[in-house]
């Protein structure tokens, strides 16, 4: 069976073009998706399933990383992982994350020669993967995927620490202190920020949340769910690799993702 | 007086080393004048004398000078070491007249010679005073040029690290390779395309490489920056970006600063339209009202609380864009400009980015 491929690029010519190139330099691969945004990118990944994913790094919606953790958790178990290519302008952190072993990065404008050397090195890698049947392939994309998205969010600048915070409800404000959070969930456009007794939504996104709190006292299980380490009564991993949390003083199970599995190993 | 950024105390020595030879060549010289006049003195008192007379009133003049400038100034720092003139005057005669009176009476309790009154040779007293008042000239004028250099050398370092972070700004990485990729592919599907975005591609950079170079431009020439860098980014964006310029006739040739409008131009692309899914519309209006010429940057992008979130400045983009422009009405129009950035008020929502500056020049004709 001939491999397929998917391509995620917000900018139309730029799709065109790879696409193009690829069909000139490897006339057998298939282009199952084409996709103009992050969710696109994930939504059509987990329906086609292709072998290999071309994403571009900064996209609308989610960018390239995201994509691809949101892939990562995502993904149903059995079937493989797909080979990612980042494709990219001009993003450093990206490019030093990389050790170019598994996961491949192109830089833009494409060289016909250097797409010729990734083509190379994925036909190896799908060789591999048919020969071996190997699971290891999807700790691997793991292991490099917590890599570069810890080197992404190392970009950004510590912001101010946020201690309380302020969620409104109509005329009324309440101000909770974020030691008494239990969890922040990310909902569409808002955070549901749940306490014991009760939840609040607020007008953010996760990511925007996220450099706000205190890394140590509040850990990333999903990637939009970030839970208090302190507030973590039990975790149960599965055989999927997710990790189920139970909370002090709250019923509800919470799921961590196989990205953020390695948090919780006994001492 | 004159701001300055203050000397290193390896630059305060070496300067008051200069003043201390510059005042030893000046009494030899003395010396040796009063002598050639007076040709039955010996050389060595006449030497002797005068170099006595010359360091105290440098002691005198320079203890004066910064005692009484301390005094009007407790502060310290800003305002330097000089008092003004009118102390000035009464430091250098008062220190003239001491400085004589205890130079002469050292060495007359030293040597057993003894020296007439300050006020019973005048010509000696005149050459002391008129000493003292050609030395601390000297030395006044040489700090006003020192301090005069080293300003204009800041300024200089400053205006040039300015036109460098423009620079770095507009030719932004991301969006020149980009749009190289972008024509690269066009060249292989339509190359009179990618001849037109390849024009469009060299407009834009001439004019950025040119805008440190000229203080101001017509309106009309700014609109037509804007549009090259735009039609660069609709090949790129596609359907996702939509432009519309709106700048009457009789504002044509308005002149603003060079490329005023790019930075505000690029957030609306990079923190609006950009990371918005379905994308959006761009709007660059001018407009006159009264004396005011307002131009307005409009999308209908994501909104200003993506802006102003910690994400979106990680690369400094917004705050760097808007400060620069700030900076620019500042320095061309100081406090008859203003800059807003807010929310666009309608159910479209995005952000409206707003310059309000005088342009009386294409008023009503005069005659």
């Amino acid at each position: 069976m001939n491999p397929t491929a998917l391509i995620a690029e917000d900018e139309p010519l730029l799709a065109q073009g790879l696409q193009a190139d690829l069909k000139r330099l490897w006339p057998e691969l298939q282009i199952t998706g084409l996709a103009g945004d992050g969710h696109g990118a994930v939504e059509q990944a987990l329906a086609l399933k292709p072998a290999i994913c071309f994403f571009d790094i900064r996209m609308p919606g989610l960018s390239g990383l995201e994509a691809a953790q949101a892939l990562a958790e995502d993904w149903p178990e059995g079937s493989a992982f797909p080979l990612l290519v980042f494709v990219t302008a001009y993003d450093q952190y990206a490019l030093q994350a990389f050790d170019a072993q598994a996961v491949d990065y192109l830089v833009k404008p494409v060289e016909p020669a250097r797409l010729g050397a990734c083509i190379e090195r994925l036909k190896k890698r799908l060789a591999a993967a048919t020969a071996s049947a190997a699971p290891q392939g999807m700790d691997r994309t793991l292991e490099q995927l917590r890599s570069l998205l810890g080197g992404a969010l190392q970009g950004t600048p510590a912001a101010p620490r946020l201690e309380v915070i302020q969620a409104s409800a109509g005329n009324l404000v309440h101000m909770v202190p974020v030691d008494e959070v239990l969890y922040f969930e990310a909902a569409d456009k808002y955070v549901r920020v749940v306490t014991a007794e009760r939840e609040h939504l607020i007008r953010l996104s996760l990511r925007e949340l996220l450099p706000q709190l205190d890394a140590q006292k509040f850990w990333q299980v999903h990637r939009s769910l970030v839970v208090r380490a302190n507030a973590i009564s039990t975790a149960l991993r599965d055989d999927s690799g997710k990790v189920f949390l139970t909370l002090r003083g709250r019923p509800e199970r919470l799921t961590a993702s196989r990205l953020y599995a390695h948090l919780f190993k006994g001492m | 007086m004159l701001a300055h950024p203050p000397r290193t105390p390896a630059e305060s020595l070496r300067n008051r080393a200069f003043r201390g030879a510059a005042i030893q060549v000046l009494c030899i010289v003395i010396a040796l004048l009063l002598w050639q006049l007076d040709d039955h003195k010996p050389l060595g008192p006449s030497l002797l004398y005068s170099l006595a007379i010359g360091n105290s009133c440098w002691l005198f003049i320079d203890l004066g000078m910064h005692g009484l400038a301390r005094l009007l100034n407790p502060a310290g720092a800003a305002g330097g070491h000089w008092p003004g003139w009118p102390g000035m005057v009464i430091i250098v005669a008062v220190g003239s007249v001491a400085g004589y009176t205890v130079g002469s009476s050292l060495v007359d309790h030293f040597t057993g010679f003894t020296s007439p009154s300050l006020f019973a040779t005048r010509s000696t007293g005149i050459v002391t005073l008129l000493a003292a008042v050609g030395a601390t000239y000297f030395f006044y004028s040489r700090e006003r040029m020192h301090q005069q250099q080293t300003a204009a050398e800041a300024a200089h370092a400053l205006a040039l690290e300015n036109q460098l972070k423009l620079l770095q700004s507009q030719l932004e990485p991301h969006m020149l390779f980009n749009t190289l990729a972008n024509l690269r592919v066009l060249i292989g599907i339509d190359p009179e395309r990618a001849q037109a975005m390849l024009d469009r591609l060299i407009a834009f950079l001439r004019a950025t490489l040119n805008a440190s170079r000229t203080s101001s431009h017509p309106l009309a020439a700014e609109f037509a920056r804007l549009a090259d860098y735009l039609a660069l980014m609709e090949v790129r964006m596609g359907p996702r970006l939509r432009v519309a310029f709106e700048l009457p006739a009789e504002l044509r040739d308005c002149m603003v600063p060079p490329l005023l409008l790019q930075p505000l131009v690029e957030n609306a692309i990079k923190h609006g339209l950009e990371p918005k899914v379905e994308g959006g519309r761009i709007e660059v209006s001018a407009q006159r009202h009264g004396d005011d010429l307002r131009l307005a940057v409009r999308d209908t992008g994501v909104g200003l609380a993506r802006v102003a979130s910690p994400e979106a400045t990680t690369d400094q983009g917004t705050h760097y864009g808007t400060a620069h422009v700030r900076a620019r009405l500042e320095a061309s129009f100081g406090s008859r400009a203003r800059f807003e950035l807010q929310a666009a008020g309608d159910a479209e929502g995005g952000t409206l980015a707003l310059i309000v500056l005088p342009c009386p020049a294409a008023n009503a004709p005069t005659a």
